[in-house]
Formats: structure tokens, sequence, C-alpha cells
């Protein structure tokens, strides 16, 4: 009973620390969808987020500041997405492409040179803190390594994630904020004639995706793991990108998705540890085929906001 | 001043070209400008990389063995993209083309030629069923592709991995697979330049030596066939006609007898058959095996990039895919020759591609001086 439930400890757990990533990158995904820019750079800018969290701590030795830079290198890609998809109207698919390219691109070519040659930078002294580890060992509250520990001694970006998703949940559909966000992403041009400012919602919608990614990628480089390299973000942000569309553009659905994938990738570990006589490889397959099995049976068709990659062009030069 | 519109020259400024050149003039300016401000000079970069694409027979070989596999994923990113269709899983399918195209050229006994035919026949088929396997999701269940195709990609990757486990197939050990029969494999004179008659002859003549040093191989030839064959389904086919359609409008698409799922399909297939034939080509020309792959390789990635760039057009990606190749290629050599990164080739093609998506941005910095003669 006991080995069971500790089981059941370490699957939750893992899941939890493989969804903290995607889930800061969806949401930053949702957020900006909603306001009707795609936003397919969400890689390039976790890439990028990853390697500068790393780079700062390192340097630094604080992981919160690392934690926080890695958020304004997403947002500086972000920024560079909204000029040109809300100034220059330009292709928004076409556009996260080529973020995709500059974010990774720009974190090697920096890391090349900040950390003499090598595509990946050094380990950082200090990871983000565990938060509740007070609370767990000899003589403390509960014991290490039980079903407490297990899922509840978490790095703090966990539990960041999750207020995120609340927070993000409430701005949208609970404040004139996330009410004006969502018009712009239904109906630009009546929310331009009510006066709301279409240009500035989605410079800020786009600009605040990139810095979710970018933190996202720091709760891989300085928290899941303690270093930055070239194969880290390897297609963690078109994870997080297929969760928020699953999610049907919605904070709490993309928590959701994001927990399912992350939940196979937990299992896929666990059954590797208990030696299940599976080959890992193909036991690896298991949370991209959950996925598609879980979209064709139970999702169905998910609509997208109605005026996403759409071009608004007030019509006043 | 001639009426606007109708000279050459405004014709240049409206066209689809004049941005594609524009862009990789900023993305080789702006490339520059980072590598100045990094401390190295660009010029000096630059010819670097010139010379190493070009300054040897070796080299260039090199640069078209590069483009190929580029040359054809951009083309089923192209062809996907022009029916209305994103797809991001031609990485998968170049994966499962390529472990079709290494299992067909290891296991199967056939002559010369046929043996070809037969491993190039069932990588198209298998690449063409995953690619399918997407449009079918979305034609049958609604779901988007892009999902499907990213959920497809590492889906394939690990059934990849997997199978250079197999005992009969993988050597043990090595993470790789055991190399493809001389009857499957596309290389050009490649038996022939290991034979003590070939090398003597070789000798001789030495910028053929140079050029037979690279694995050089049929592959080229099959891209420029394939680029014609997108062009000319697209273009010229009722089939061309009725996919564009509906990536068009579905709606009006279906209400002229359009069947718009099966559209969906096909265009899919068709795509994914194209990403699995340039797997197909890698492994028969270039890598004769495949290998476990910790990640992606990014042909499917790179394919992207070669089809905006190219305009989504079959000739568009033979030359985006050149420039692509030949970018990857030189740009690899400046790390060694001056110890500047050689990601900055993947920053340069990022803001090619940033700038491919801003037409109105192009349009108007070359109207610039128009518009100010007009004011």
């Amino acid at each position: 009973m006991e080995s069971l439930l500790n089981d059941i400890a370490f699957i939750i757990g893992t899941t939890l620390m493989y969804s903290t990533p995607l889930i800061f990158a969806a949401i930053g995904g949702v957020i900006t969808e909603r306001s009707g820019i795609i936003n397919i750079g969400l890689e390039g800018m976790m890439y990028f987020g990853a390697f500068v969290g790393a780079a700062v701590a390192y340097f630094t030795q604080d992981p919160w500041l690392g934690f926080f830079c890695a958020g304004l290198a997403g947002a500086s890609l972000g920024l560079l997405h909204a000029i040109a998809t809300v100034s220059f109207s330009a292709e928004q698919i076409v556009s996260g492409i080529a973020i995709n390219f500059l974010g990774a691109g720009l974190a090697l070519f920096i890391s090349r040179l900040v950390f003499d040659g090598a595509t990946q930078t050094l380990t950082v002294p200090n990871k983000i803190p565990l938060p509740l580890a007070f609370l767990f060992g000899e003589g403390k509250l509960f014991p290490s390594a039980g079903f407490m520990d297990l899922v509840f001694n978490r790095f703090a970006t966990v539990y960041i994630a999750f207020a995120l998703v609340f927070v993000s949940w409430f701005v949208l559909y609970r404040t004139r904020l996330g009410m004006r966000l969502r018009a712009v992403g239904e109906h630009p041009e009546a929310a331009d004639s009510l006066g709301i400012s279409v240009f500035r919602i989605r410079y800020g919608a786009v600009i605040m995706s990139g810095f979710l990614a970018g933190l996202g990628g720091a709760a891989m480089s300085i928290a899941v793991v303690s270093r930055f390299n070239n194969t880290l973000i390897s297609g963690h942000g078109f994870i997080a990108l297929a969760a928020m569309i699953f999610g049907k553009w919605k904070p709490q659905g993309a928590l959701l998705a994001c927990l399912i994938f992350g939940g196979a990738k937990g299992l896929e570990i666990f059954m590797g540890a208990k030696g299940v006589p599976i080959p890992s490889s193909l036991l690896a397959t298991l949370p991209y085929i959950l996925t598609i099995i879980i979209l064709i049976g139970w999702v169905g068709r998910s609509q997208p906001p109605a005026a996403i990659g759409k071009i608004f062009d007030k019509g006043e030069d | 001043m001639s009426t606007p519109g109708n000279s050459l020259k405004d014709k240049f400024l409206q066209g689809a070209l004049s941005i594609t050149l524009m862009s990789i003039l900023f993305g080789f300016l702006l490339g520059g400008i980072i590598l100045l401000v990094t401390g190295f000079n660009p010029l000096e970069a630059y010819g670097v990389i010139l010379k190493g694409i070009f300054s040897r027979p070796k080299y260039v070989s090199y640069v078209i063995i590069y483009s190929t596999p580029l040359i054809i994923t951009g083309l089923s990113v192209a062809f996907a993209l022009r029916t209305g269709l994103f797809n991001i899983g031609a990485e998968g399918q170049y994966i499962m083309g390529a472990l079709a195209a290494a299992a067909a050229g290891y296991y199967l006994k056939l002559p010369i030629v046929l043996h070809v035919f037969a491993a190039v026949g069932l990588a198209v088929l298998a690449a063409g069923v995953w690619g399918g396997l997407a449009g079918w999701f979305k034609a049958r269940f609604g779901v988007n592709e892009v999902i499907s195709t990213i959920m497809l990609n590492w889906t394939a990757l690990y059934i990849s991995n997997w199978a250079t486990t197999i005992p009969s197939f993988g050597r043990q050990g090595t993470g790789k697979t055991y190399a493809v029969q001389g009857t499957a494999q596309i290389d050009i004179l490649g038996q022939w330049k290991r034979t003590p008659e070939g090398i003597a002859f070789l000798r001789e003549h030495p910028m053929l030596w140079d050029v037979l040093k690279s694995p050089v191989n049929l592959g080229f030839v099959f891209a420029l066939v394939l680029a014609f064959l997108v062009w000319y389904i697209l273009n010229k086919t009722t089939l061309g006609y009725e996919l564009r359609a509906v990536g068009y409008n579905p709606h009006a698409a279906e209400a002229g007898g359009i069947s718009v799922k099966r559209s969906i399909v096909v265009s899919m297939a068709i795509s994914g058959a194209l990403a699995g034939a340039a797997g197909a080509f890698q492994v028969l020309g270039v890598s004769h095996r495949i290998a476990t792959l910790a990640i992606m390789e990014g042909y499917g990635f790179d394919g992207i990039a070669v089809s905006l760039i190219g305009n989504n057009s079959g000739p568009g990606c033979v030359f985006a895919g050149l420039l692509f190749g030949a970018l990857k290629y030189g740009g690899s050599k400046i790390q060694d020759v001056m110890g500047a990164p050689t990601e900055v080739i993947n920053i340069m093609i990022g803001i090619i591609i940033f700038f491919v998506a801003m037409p109105k941005l192009i349009r108007m910095i070359l109207t610039w001086k128009q518009r100010r003669r007009l004011n």
C-alpha cells in the first residue's frame, strides 16, 4: 500500500516537473492568440530564455535574476514578433518561424562567445529553490521520500506556473483588460470602433507571451536541470503550442493539456524505472500517441479566436 | 517618369522576387552588423564563407549535397502551404522515409536500379501514409494539423530509434544500422572510385577526384525532377487546381463539387511523400544508414524556411535550398578560420524570413524615394 502510494506520488511529481515549462509557454500562447496574433515562435522564445536564464544565473549566482532576465529575453523576441505582425501586417506564421530561427541562433551564438565556443553553459551554482523544503525530512512535518515529499517538494517555478494559470484566467475573464483583449481577438474592427486600441493590446499580448515563454525556458534550464545546452529545448515550444490549441485557447484548458502531456511523460519514466518489458524508445512515444488519441476521441474540433491570423489595418495612414 | 505599374522596374518593385532579394540583402547586412558588434570583421567572414563554397570543386559538391534534402523538404512544405495546410510534420515524414529506405536497402535483395526504385517507393509510401494520417485526422476528426504533425514527428523519431535497436538491423552498440546494399545506393561512381583502376584514373584527373571525395549522388537530380513535378501538379493538372481551390476557399470548393476532406488527405499525403523522398535520397546517397537520434535533425524545420524564402514555389525552393545549403556549409567554416560562431547563419536565415514575412515594410523601403518625390 505504502509503495503503491509512493509510486503514484512519483508519477504526480514527475508530471508536475515536466509540465511546468510547458505551462508557462502555453499560457503565453493563450494570451497572444486570444488577442488575434498567432505565435508559432514560442519554441525560439523558450530556447533563448533557457539560455539567458542559465547564463545570467551562472554569472550572477542569482537564479531569480536569471529567471527574470529569461523573461526579458523572450519578451525582446516578442517585441520583434509584435513589430512584424502588428505594425507591418506580417504573415504571422512566417514571422513566428523567423523567431524560432532567431531565438535558437542568438542563444547558440552568444553561448559560443561567452562560454569559450561551447553550445552549452556551465552549471549554475544555485538553482531555483524548493520553497517548501523546510517541511520535509528528519524530524520535520513530513518524512522525506514520502508521498507528500514526492508530490509537493517542488521547485518554486511549479507553484508560480499554477498561480499564473489562475491569474491569467482571472485577467482574461474577470477584468476589463481581459475582456478588451478577447474582443480584439474576436472582432478587432468592433473593438476599435469602441475606442479600444487594437495596436496597444496586441503589442502587450505578444510581448507578454514572449516573456512567459522565456520564463518557461528558464523553468527548464535552471530548475528541471541546472544548465542550458543545445538539446535542452528540443520541441517544447511546439508542444506548448499544441497544448494551447488542445486546451481550446483557454488557460485552464492549456493547463490540463500540459498536465496530460507531463503525465504521459511521468508514466513513461515510471514504467521505464520499473523495468516494464517494452523497449524504452517505444515507451517514449506514449505522450505523443496519447495526445493524438485524446484529440481524436475527446476534444474534437477546436475553434480558434475569430480574428486570429487576420491582418487588422485601421485604414487611416 | 514612366506610368507606374508598367515599366520593368515597377514590376520588379511589386513582385515577390524583389521582396525575397531585398530580404536576403537585409539578412546579410544585419548578419554583418551582428558580427561587427561582436568583434569580427564581417567582410572577412563573408570572404571565408564564399571561399568555403566556391574555392574547390569538392566544396561546391558538398553545397549541392547539403542542399538536396533541404530543397525536397522545402517542396514538401510548399506543396502543403499552397493547398492551405501547414505541414510542420516534414521532419517526421522525412524520418519515416529514411527509416523505410534504410530497411528496404538493407533487407531486400534486388538488382541495381530496381532496388533503388523499391527503396524510394517504400520510403515515399511510408512517409505518404505518415503525412496522410495527419490529413485524415484533420478531415475526419477536425484535429488541427499543426498539433498532430508535431506529435507525429516525435512518434516517428522514437519509432526510428527503436528500429535501430532491432538486432538484425542495428549494429550492436553503435547506435547505427547496417549499411544499405550497393544495389540500393545512388552514389555517383561510388563503387568505382574505390577500385584500383578508379584510384589510378582519378590521380590523373585531380578536379574529378576532388569532386568525388564528397559523397556525390543522384539526389540533386531527383530534387530538380521533384521541383518540376510539384510545379507541374500544382499549376497544370486538375488535381493541383482542386487542391489549391480547397486551400484558397474550402466552402467555395465544396460548393463547386470538390471533396474538401479527400483533398486534405491527398494533399498531406503528397506533402509527406515528398519529405519521405528527401529522407530516402539522404540514406541511399549520403549516409547509407540511419542512426539513433537524440533530437530532431531539423531537415523538416529547415524545409519550412526554404519554402518561405522560395515563395512556396517549385523553382523557388530549388533556389532557396541552394542558398540555405551554401550558407550552412560555407558558414560552418568561419568557426575554425576566425572563431566566429557559425550560428550567425541561423540568425541570418531568421532575419531573411523575418523580412520575407513583411512585404509591406519592404515595399515601403523600396518605394521610399518614389513616395518622397510624389510628396
